[in-house]
Protein backbone atom coordinates (compact mmCIF):
# COMPACT_ATOMS: atom_id res chain seq x y z
CA UNK A 1 0.00 0.00 0.00
CA UNK A 2 1.19 3.45 -0.93
CA UNK A 3 0.41 4.98 2.47
CA UNK A 4 2.50 2.39 4.28
CA UNK A 5 5.31 2.98 1.78
CA UNK A 6 5.14 6.72 2.35
CA UNK A 7 5.11 6.18 6.10
CA UNK A 8 8.12 3.90 5.78
CA UNK A 9 9.88 6.58 3.69
CA UNK A 10 9.31 9.16 6.40
CA UNK A 11 10.51 6.88 9.18
CA UNK A 12 13.63 5.48 7.49
CA UNK A 13 16.72 6.14 9.61
CA UNK A 14 18.50 9.20 8.20
CA UNK A 15 15.43 10.47 6.35
CA UNK A 16 15.30 13.67 8.39
CA UNK A 17 18.80 14.67 9.49
CA UNK A 18 22.04 14.83 7.52
CA UNK A 19 22.92 15.83 3.96
CA UNK A 20 19.95 15.63 1.61
CA UNK A 21 17.69 14.92 4.59
CA UNK A 22 14.23 16.39 4.98
CA UNK A 23 15.39 19.05 7.44
CA UNK A 24 18.06 20.32 5.06
CA UNK A 25 15.60 20.42 2.11
CA UNK A 26 13.02 22.14 4.29
CA UNK A 27 15.62 24.73 5.30
CA UNK A 28 16.53 25.35 1.65
CA UNK A 29 12.86 25.65 0.70
CA UNK A 30 12.24 28.21 3.44
CA UNK A 31 15.45 30.12 2.67
CA UNK A 32 14.62 30.47 -1.06
CA UNK A 33 11.03 31.45 -0.24
CA UNK A 34 12.08 33.99 2.41
CA UNK A 35 14.65 35.60 0.12
CA UNK A 36 12.15 35.95 -2.72
CA UNK A 37 9.45 37.33 -0.41
CA UNK A 38 11.81 39.94 1.06
CA UNK A 39 12.97 41.22 -2.32
CA UNK A 40 9.47 41.23 -3.82
CA UNK A 41 7.98 42.93 -0.76
CA UNK A 42 10.71 45.58 -0.76
CA UNK A 43 9.65 46.49 -4.31
CA UNK A 44 5.89 45.93 -4.29
CA UNK A 45 4.76 47.16 -0.86
CA UNK A 46 6.12 50.74 -1.08
CA UNK A 47 5.05 50.99 -4.72
CA UNK A 48 1.54 49.74 -3.95
CA UNK A 49 1.25 52.06 -0.96
CA UNK A 50 2.40 55.03 -3.05
CA UNK A 51 -0.03 54.29 -5.89
CA UNK A 52 -2.89 53.69 -3.45
CA UNK A 53 -2.09 56.84 -1.45
CA UNK A 54 -1.59 59.25 -4.33
CA UNK A 55 -3.91 57.60 -6.87
CA UNK A 56 -1.23 58.05 -9.54
CA UNK A 57 -0.63 55.23 -12.04
CA UNK A 58 -3.67 53.18 -11.04
CA UNK A 59 -4.41 51.99 -14.56
CA UNK A 60 -0.80 50.94 -14.99
CA UNK A 61 -0.88 48.86 -11.79
CA UNK A 62 -4.15 47.15 -12.77
CA UNK A 63 -2.83 46.32 -16.25
CA UNK A 64 0.55 45.20 -14.89
CA UNK A 65 -0.88 42.85 -12.25
CA UNK A 66 -3.25 41.36 -14.83
CA UNK A 67 -0.44 40.71 -17.28
CA UNK A 68 1.84 39.30 -14.55
CA UNK A 69 -0.88 36.85 -13.51
CA UNK A 70 -0.94 35.43 -17.03
CA UNK A 71 2.84 35.07 -17.23
CA UNK A 72 3.80 31.38 -16.84
CA UNK A 73 6.42 31.13 -14.08
CA UNK A 74 7.84 27.87 -15.43
CA UNK A 75 8.56 29.68 -18.71
CA UNK A 76 10.38 32.54 -16.98
CA UNK A 77 12.28 30.09 -14.78
CA UNK A 78 13.55 28.02 -17.70
CA UNK A 79 14.30 31.07 -19.85
CA UNK A 80 16.32 32.78 -17.11
CA UNK A 81 18.09 29.51 -16.37
CA UNK A 82 19.24 29.37 -20.00
CA UNK A 83 20.36 33.00 -20.03
CA UNK A 84 21.89 33.31 -16.57
CA UNK A 85 23.04 29.74 -16.10
CA UNK A 86 22.27 27.43 -13.20
CA UNK A 87 22.38 28.95 -9.75
CA UNK A 88 20.15 31.01 -7.54
CA UNK A 89 19.92 34.21 -9.63
CA UNK A 90 17.64 32.85 -12.36
CA UNK A 91 14.93 31.32 -10.13
CA UNK A 92 15.11 34.21 -7.65
CA UNK A 93 14.46 36.69 -10.45
CA UNK A 94 11.59 34.64 -11.92
CA UNK A 95 9.98 34.13 -8.50
CA UNK A 96 10.30 37.81 -7.53
CA UNK A 97 8.45 38.77 -10.73
CA UNK A 98 5.77 36.18 -9.87
CA UNK A 99 5.35 37.43 -6.29
CA UNK A 100 5.14 41.13 -7.17
CA UNK A 101 1.66 40.82 -8.74
CA UNK A 102 -0.33 39.71 -5.64
CA UNK A 103 1.69 41.95 -3.29
CA UNK A 104 1.19 45.02 -5.46
CA UNK A 105 -2.49 44.28 -6.11
CA UNK A 106 -3.28 43.70 -2.43
CA UNK A 107 -1.47 46.79 -1.16
CA UNK A 108 -2.79 49.08 -3.86
CA UNK A 109 -6.38 47.84 -3.66
CA UNK A 110 -6.36 47.88 0.14
CA UNK A 111 -5.16 51.45 0.45
CA UNK A 112 -7.25 52.76 -2.45
CA UNK A 113 -10.36 51.24 -0.85
CA UNK A 114 -9.99 53.13 2.45
CA UNK A 115 -13.09 55.27 2.99
CA UNK A 116 -12.29 58.88 1.92
CA UNK A 117 -14.26 60.14 4.93
CA UNK A 118 -11.74 58.54 7.29
CA UNK A 119 -8.85 60.11 5.37
CA UNK A 120 -10.51 63.53 5.47
CA UNK A 121 -11.07 63.14 9.19
CA UNK A 122 -7.39 62.31 9.68
CA UNK A 123 -6.35 65.38 7.66
CA UNK A 124 -8.79 67.57 9.58
CA UNK A 125 -7.02 66.48 12.77
CA UNK A 126 -3.84 67.95 11.29
CA UNK A 127 -2.09 64.75 10.16
CA UNK A 128 0.47 65.07 7.37
CA UNK A 129 0.23 62.88 4.26
CA UNK A 130 2.82 60.50 5.69
CA UNK A 131 0.94 60.23 8.97
CA UNK A 132 -2.34 59.57 7.15
CA UNK A 133 -0.62 56.76 5.24
CA UNK A 134 1.14 55.08 8.17
CA UNK A 135 -1.40 55.66 10.94
CA UNK A 136 -4.70 55.43 9.08
CA UNK A 137 -4.50 53.96 5.59
CA UNK A 138 -2.10 51.08 6.23
CA UNK A 139 -3.78 49.89 9.46
CA UNK A 140 -7.23 50.02 7.87
CA UNK A 141 -6.01 48.32 4.68
CA UNK A 142 -4.13 45.62 6.60
CA UNK A 143 -6.57 42.75 5.88
CA UNK A 144 -6.27 43.27 2.11
CA UNK A 145 -2.50 43.88 2.28
CA UNK A 146 -2.11 40.66 4.24
CA UNK A 147 -4.39 38.91 1.77
CA UNK A 148 -1.87 39.86 -0.91
CA UNK A 149 1.09 38.74 1.22
CA UNK A 150 -0.52 35.36 2.00
CA UNK A 151 -1.38 34.85 -1.65
CA UNK A 152 2.19 35.69 -2.67
CA UNK A 153 3.69 33.37 -0.03
CA UNK A 154 1.49 30.47 -1.18
CA UNK A 155 2.55 30.99 -4.77
CA UNK A 156 6.22 31.27 -3.80
CA UNK A 157 6.20 28.07 -1.71
CA UNK A 158 4.38 26.23 -4.49
CA UNK A 159 6.73 27.48 -7.19
CA UNK A 160 9.98 27.05 -5.24
CA UNK A 161 9.17 23.35 -5.66
CA UNK A 162 9.92 23.76 -9.35
CA UNK A 163 13.45 25.18 -8.83
CA UNK A 164 14.61 21.60 -8.22
CA UNK A 165 13.95 21.20 -11.94
CA UNK A 166 16.92 23.48 -12.62
CA UNK A 167 19.20 21.59 -10.24
CA UNK A 168 18.63 23.48 -7.01
CA UNK A 169 17.56 22.11 -3.63
CA UNK A 170 14.35 22.52 -1.68
CA UNK A 171 11.60 19.98 -1.12
CA UNK A 172 11.00 19.76 -4.87
CA UNK A 173 14.27 17.80 -5.07
CA UNK A 174 12.45 14.64 -3.85
CA UNK A 175 9.69 15.19 -6.40
CA UNK A 176 11.99 15.64 -9.38
CA UNK A 177 14.38 12.86 -8.33
CA UNK A 178 11.46 10.56 -7.55
CA UNK A 179 9.98 11.27 -10.98
CA UNK A 180 13.31 10.54 -12.69
CA UNK A 181 13.49 7.03 -11.20
CA UNK A 182 9.69 6.47 -11.23
CA UNK A 183 9.62 6.31 -7.41
CA UNK A 184 6.03 7.33 -6.75
CA UNK A 185 6.38 6.87 -2.99
CA UNK A 186 9.06 9.54 -2.82
CA UNK A 187 6.96 11.88 -4.99
CA UNK A 188 3.92 11.54 -2.73
CA UNK A 189 6.07 12.09 0.38
CA UNK A 190 7.50 15.24 -1.23
CA UNK A 191 4.16 16.77 -2.14
CA UNK A 192 2.74 15.96 1.31
CA UNK A 193 5.67 17.84 2.87
CA UNK A 194 5.17 20.80 0.51
CA UNK A 195 1.41 20.94 1.12
CA UNK A 196 1.93 20.72 4.89
CA UNK A 197 4.51 23.51 4.74
CA UNK A 198 2.14 25.74 2.74
CA UNK A 199 -0.74 25.13 5.16
CA UNK A 200 1.47 25.75 8.20
CA UNK A 201 3.03 28.96 6.89
CA UNK A 202 -0.39 30.29 5.84
CA UNK A 203 -1.83 29.56 9.29
CA UNK A 204 1.16 31.30 10.88
CA UNK A 205 0.65 34.38 8.71
CA UNK A 206 -3.04 34.43 9.66
CA UNK A 207 -1.95 34.63 13.32
CA UNK A 208 0.54 37.43 12.56
CA UNK A 209 -2.19 39.31 10.70
CA UNK A 210 -4.50 39.00 13.71
CA UNK A 211 -1.80 40.21 16.07
CA UNK A 212 -1.02 43.26 13.91
CA UNK A 213 -4.63 44.33 13.36
CA UNK A 214 -5.91 47.03 15.70
CA UNK A 215 -8.43 45.50 18.14
CA UNK A 216 -11.08 47.94 16.94
CA UNK A 217 -10.70 46.77 13.33
CA UNK A 218 -10.91 43.01 13.94
CA UNK B 1 11.23 33.13 -35.51
CA UNK B 2 12.75 30.40 -37.68
CA UNK B 3 12.27 27.90 -34.85
CA UNK B 4 8.64 28.93 -34.62
CA UNK B 5 8.03 28.48 -38.34
CA UNK B 6 9.88 25.16 -38.51
CA UNK B 7 7.79 23.66 -35.71
CA UNK B 8 4.33 24.97 -36.48
CA UNK B 9 2.44 21.62 -36.36
CA UNK B 10 4.08 20.71 -33.03
CA UNK B 11 3.26 24.14 -31.56
CA UNK B 12 -0.31 23.95 -32.84
CA UNK B 13 -0.79 20.56 -31.23
CA UNK B 14 0.55 21.77 -27.87
CA UNK B 15 -1.59 24.93 -28.06
CA UNK B 16 -4.71 22.80 -28.60
CA UNK B 17 -3.79 20.63 -25.59
CA UNK B 18 -3.16 23.76 -23.51
CA UNK B 19 -6.47 25.26 -24.60
CA UNK B 20 -8.39 22.13 -23.57
CA UNK B 21 -6.65 22.00 -20.18
CA UNK B 22 -7.36 25.71 -19.65
CA UNK B 23 -11.01 25.81 -20.63
CA UNK B 24 -12.51 22.49 -19.51
CA UNK B 25 -11.53 22.82 -15.81
CA UNK B 26 -12.86 26.39 -15.74
CA UNK B 27 -16.20 25.37 -17.23
CA UNK B 28 -16.61 22.31 -14.98
CA UNK B 29 -15.26 24.13 -11.91
CA UNK B 30 -17.62 27.05 -12.46
CA UNK B 31 -20.58 24.71 -12.87
CA UNK B 32 -19.69 23.08 -9.54
CA UNK B 33 -18.85 26.27 -7.63
CA UNK B 34 -22.05 28.11 -8.54
CA UNK B 35 -24.56 25.79 -6.81
CA UNK B 36 -22.07 25.20 -3.96
CA UNK B 37 -21.84 28.92 -3.24
CA UNK B 38 -25.59 29.47 -3.58
CA UNK B 39 -26.43 26.55 -1.29
CA UNK B 40 -23.82 27.74 1.23
CA UNK B 41 -25.55 31.10 1.46
CA UNK B 42 -28.81 29.33 2.14
CA UNK B 43 -32.16 30.90 1.96
CA UNK B 44 -31.83 34.66 2.11
CA UNK B 45 -34.54 36.40 4.04
CA UNK B 46 -35.90 39.43 2.28
CA UNK B 47 -35.38 43.13 2.72
CA UNK B 48 -33.87 44.59 5.85
CA UNK B 49 -33.55 41.25 7.59
CA UNK B 50 -31.07 39.97 4.95
CA UNK B 51 -27.97 41.26 6.70
CA UNK B 52 -28.65 38.98 9.66
CA UNK B 53 -28.00 35.43 8.52
CA UNK B 54 -29.06 32.66 10.81
CA UNK B 55 -26.26 31.10 12.90
CA UNK B 56 -26.52 27.83 10.97
CA UNK B 57 -26.28 29.80 7.71
CA UNK B 58 -23.16 31.61 8.88
CA UNK B 59 -21.53 28.35 9.92
CA UNK B 60 -22.35 26.78 6.56
CA UNK B 61 -21.06 29.78 4.62
CA UNK B 62 -17.89 29.89 6.75
CA UNK B 63 -17.29 26.17 6.24
CA UNK B 64 -17.62 26.40 2.45
CA UNK B 65 -15.54 29.57 2.06
CA UNK B 66 -12.80 28.41 4.46
CA UNK B 67 -12.79 24.91 2.97
CA UNK B 68 -12.24 26.44 -0.45
CA UNK B 69 -9.44 28.64 0.91
CA UNK B 70 -7.79 25.57 2.45
CA UNK B 71 -7.95 23.67 -0.87
CA UNK B 72 -6.40 26.66 -2.61
CA UNK B 73 -3.44 26.46 -0.21
CA UNK B 74 -2.30 23.08 -1.61
CA UNK B 75 0.29 23.71 -4.38
CA UNK B 76 -0.87 22.73 -7.89
CA UNK B 77 2.06 20.40 -8.50
CA UNK B 78 1.20 18.58 -5.27
CA UNK B 79 -2.40 18.12 -6.41
CA UNK B 80 -1.23 16.78 -9.80
CA UNK B 81 0.92 14.16 -8.07
CA UNK B 82 -1.72 13.17 -5.50
CA UNK B 83 -4.49 12.71 -8.08
CA UNK B 84 -3.48 9.15 -9.11
CA UNK B 85 -4.05 8.09 -5.48
CA UNK B 86 -7.62 9.34 -5.64
CA UNK B 87 -8.47 8.54 -9.25
CA UNK B 88 -6.42 5.40 -9.79
CA UNK B 89 -4.91 6.91 -12.94
CA UNK B 90 -1.28 6.71 -14.02
CA UNK B 91 1.00 9.58 -13.05
CA UNK B 92 1.29 10.92 -16.61
CA UNK B 93 -2.44 10.79 -17.33
CA UNK B 94 -3.85 14.18 -18.42
CA UNK B 95 -6.93 13.37 -16.34
CA UNK B 96 -4.88 14.24 -13.21
CA UNK B 97 -4.40 17.76 -14.50
CA UNK B 98 -8.05 18.16 -15.49
CA UNK B 99 -9.34 17.07 -12.10
CA UNK B 100 -6.69 18.95 -10.08
CA UNK B 101 -7.26 22.20 -11.99
CA UNK B 102 -11.03 21.79 -11.64
CA UNK B 103 -10.54 21.56 -7.87
CA UNK B 104 -8.51 24.78 -8.06
CA UNK B 105 -11.16 26.61 -10.04
CA UNK B 106 -13.81 25.50 -7.54
CA UNK B 107 -11.59 26.74 -4.70
CA UNK B 108 -11.18 30.13 -6.39
CA UNK B 109 -14.72 30.51 -7.71
CA UNK B 110 -16.69 29.57 -4.59
CA UNK B 111 -15.39 32.69 -2.90
CA UNK B 112 -16.15 34.94 -5.89
CA UNK B 113 -19.60 33.40 -6.33
CA UNK B 114 -20.47 33.98 -2.66
CA UNK B 115 -19.35 37.61 -3.04
CA UNK B 116 -21.33 37.87 -6.28
CA UNK B 117 -24.59 36.65 -4.75
CA UNK B 118 -24.07 38.91 -1.74
CA UNK B 119 -23.57 41.90 -4.06
CA UNK B 120 -27.23 41.67 -5.11
CA UNK B 121 -29.28 44.17 -3.16
CA UNK B 122 -31.75 42.50 -0.78
CA UNK B 123 -34.24 45.23 -1.55
CA UNK B 124 -34.27 44.19 -5.21
CA UNK B 125 -34.93 40.61 -4.20
CA UNK B 126 -37.74 41.72 -1.95
CA UNK B 127 -39.24 43.77 -4.78
CA UNK B 128 -39.14 40.70 -7.02
CA UNK B 129 -40.95 38.68 -4.39
CA UNK B 130 -43.47 41.47 -3.98
CA UNK B 131 -44.40 41.46 -7.68
CA UNK B 132 -45.02 37.75 -7.51
CA UNK B 133 -41.79 35.92 -8.47
CA UNK B 134 -41.53 32.41 -7.11
CA UNK B 135 -38.16 31.71 -5.36
CA UNK B 136 -36.89 29.65 -8.31
CA UNK B 137 -37.89 32.21 -10.93
CA UNK B 138 -36.50 34.97 -8.76
CA UNK B 139 -33.13 33.17 -8.70
CA UNK B 140 -32.95 32.69 -12.49
CA UNK B 141 -34.39 36.01 -13.58
CA UNK B 142 -33.25 38.44 -10.88
CA UNK B 143 -30.54 37.15 -8.53
CA UNK B 144 -28.33 35.34 -11.03
CA UNK B 145 -28.34 38.09 -13.71
CA UNK B 146 -27.62 40.79 -11.11
CA UNK B 147 -24.74 38.78 -9.66
CA UNK B 148 -23.06 38.43 -13.08
CA UNK B 149 -20.73 41.48 -13.00
CA UNK B 150 -18.93 40.26 -9.84
CA UNK B 151 -19.21 36.65 -11.01
CA UNK B 152 -17.58 37.35 -14.39
CA UNK B 153 -14.79 39.36 -12.73
CA UNK B 154 -14.00 36.35 -10.52
CA UNK B 155 -14.21 33.96 -13.44
CA UNK B 156 -11.74 36.04 -15.46
CA UNK B 157 -9.18 35.87 -12.63
CA UNK B 158 -9.73 32.10 -12.32
CA UNK B 159 -9.35 31.59 -16.08
CA UNK B 160 -6.14 33.60 -16.42
CA UNK B 161 -4.56 31.98 -13.35
CA UNK B 162 -5.57 28.59 -14.69
CA UNK B 163 -3.95 29.22 -18.08
CA UNK B 164 -0.58 29.93 -16.49
CA UNK B 165 -0.98 27.03 -14.04
CA UNK B 166 -1.55 24.46 -16.80
CA UNK B 167 2.08 24.71 -17.91
CA UNK B 168 3.32 23.40 -14.53
CA UNK B 169 2.00 19.96 -15.55
CA UNK B 170 4.91 19.76 -18.01
CA UNK B 171 7.28 19.20 -15.08
CA UNK B 172 5.69 15.78 -14.50
CA UNK B 173 5.45 15.10 -18.24
CA UNK B 174 1.91 16.22 -19.12
CA UNK B 175 1.86 17.88 -22.53
CA UNK B 176 0.83 21.51 -22.91
CA UNK B 177 2.56 24.75 -23.94
CA UNK B 178 4.60 24.10 -20.77
CA UNK B 179 6.31 21.30 -22.69
CA UNK B 180 8.02 24.04 -24.74
CA UNK B 181 9.64 25.25 -21.49
CA UNK B 182 10.95 21.89 -20.29
CA UNK B 183 11.97 20.84 -23.81
CA UNK B 184 13.55 24.24 -24.53
CA UNK B 185 15.60 24.05 -21.35
CA UNK B 186 16.77 20.51 -22.01
CA UNK B 187 17.74 21.23 -25.62
CA UNK B 188 19.03 24.75 -24.93
CA UNK B 189 16.65 26.57 -27.33
CA UNK B 190 15.63 29.98 -25.88
CA UNK B 191 13.38 30.59 -28.92
CA UNK B 192 11.28 27.59 -27.92
CA UNK B 193 10.77 28.93 -24.38
CA UNK B 194 9.98 32.44 -25.62
CA UNK B 195 7.45 30.97 -28.06
CA UNK B 196 5.81 29.16 -25.15
CA UNK B 197 5.67 32.28 -22.97
CA UNK B 198 4.26 34.47 -25.76
CA UNK B 199 1.65 31.89 -26.79
CA UNK B 200 0.54 31.46 -23.17
CA UNK B 201 0.15 35.23 -22.88
CA UNK B 202 -1.76 35.43 -26.17
CA UNK B 203 -4.02 32.57 -25.10
CA UNK B 204 -4.72 34.29 -21.77
CA UNK B 205 -5.37 37.62 -23.46
CA UNK B 206 -7.71 36.19 -26.11
CA UNK B 207 -9.72 34.01 -23.70
CA UNK B 208 -9.93 36.85 -21.17
CA UNK B 209 -11.24 39.27 -23.80
CA UNK B 210 -13.69 36.63 -25.00
CA UNK B 211 -15.00 36.10 -21.48
CA UNK B 212 -15.25 39.86 -20.95
CA UNK B 213 -17.29 40.09 -24.16
CA UNK B 214 -19.60 37.29 -23.03
CA UNK B 215 -19.97 39.12 -19.73
CA UNK B 216 -20.77 42.41 -21.45
CA UNK B 217 -23.36 40.70 -23.65
CA UNK B 218 -25.03 39.02 -20.67
CA UNK B 219 -25.14 42.26 -18.66
CA UNK B 220 -26.38 44.63 -21.37
CA UNK B 221 -28.90 45.96 -18.85
CA UNK B 222 -26.03 47.84 -17.21
CA UNK B 223 -25.65 50.23 -20.19
CA UNK B 224 -29.08 50.52 -21.78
Amino acid sequence: MIFQDVWAWFTTPGAWAGTGGILQRLGEHLAYSGLVLLVAAAIALPLGAWVGHTGKGQNLVVALTGALRALPTLGLLTLFALWLGLGLTAPALALVILAIAPLLAGTYAGIAAVDPVIKDAARAQGMTGWQVLTRVEIPVALPLIFGGIRNAVLQIIATVTVVAYINLGGLGRYLIDGLAVRDYTRMVAAVLLIAALALLVDALLALVQRALTYPGLR
Amino acid sequence: MSWFLANLPYIGQLTALHLAQSVIPVVVGFALALPLARLALGRRADGRSTEAYTTAGQVRKGAVVNGAALLYTVPSLALFVLMPLVLGTSITSPLNVYVALTIYVVAMMVRSAVDAFESVSPITLEAATAVGYTPLRRFWQVELPLSLPVMIAGLRVALVSNISMVSVGAVIGIQSLGTLFTDGLRRDIPAEIITGILLTLVLALVLDRLLALVGATLTRWRNP
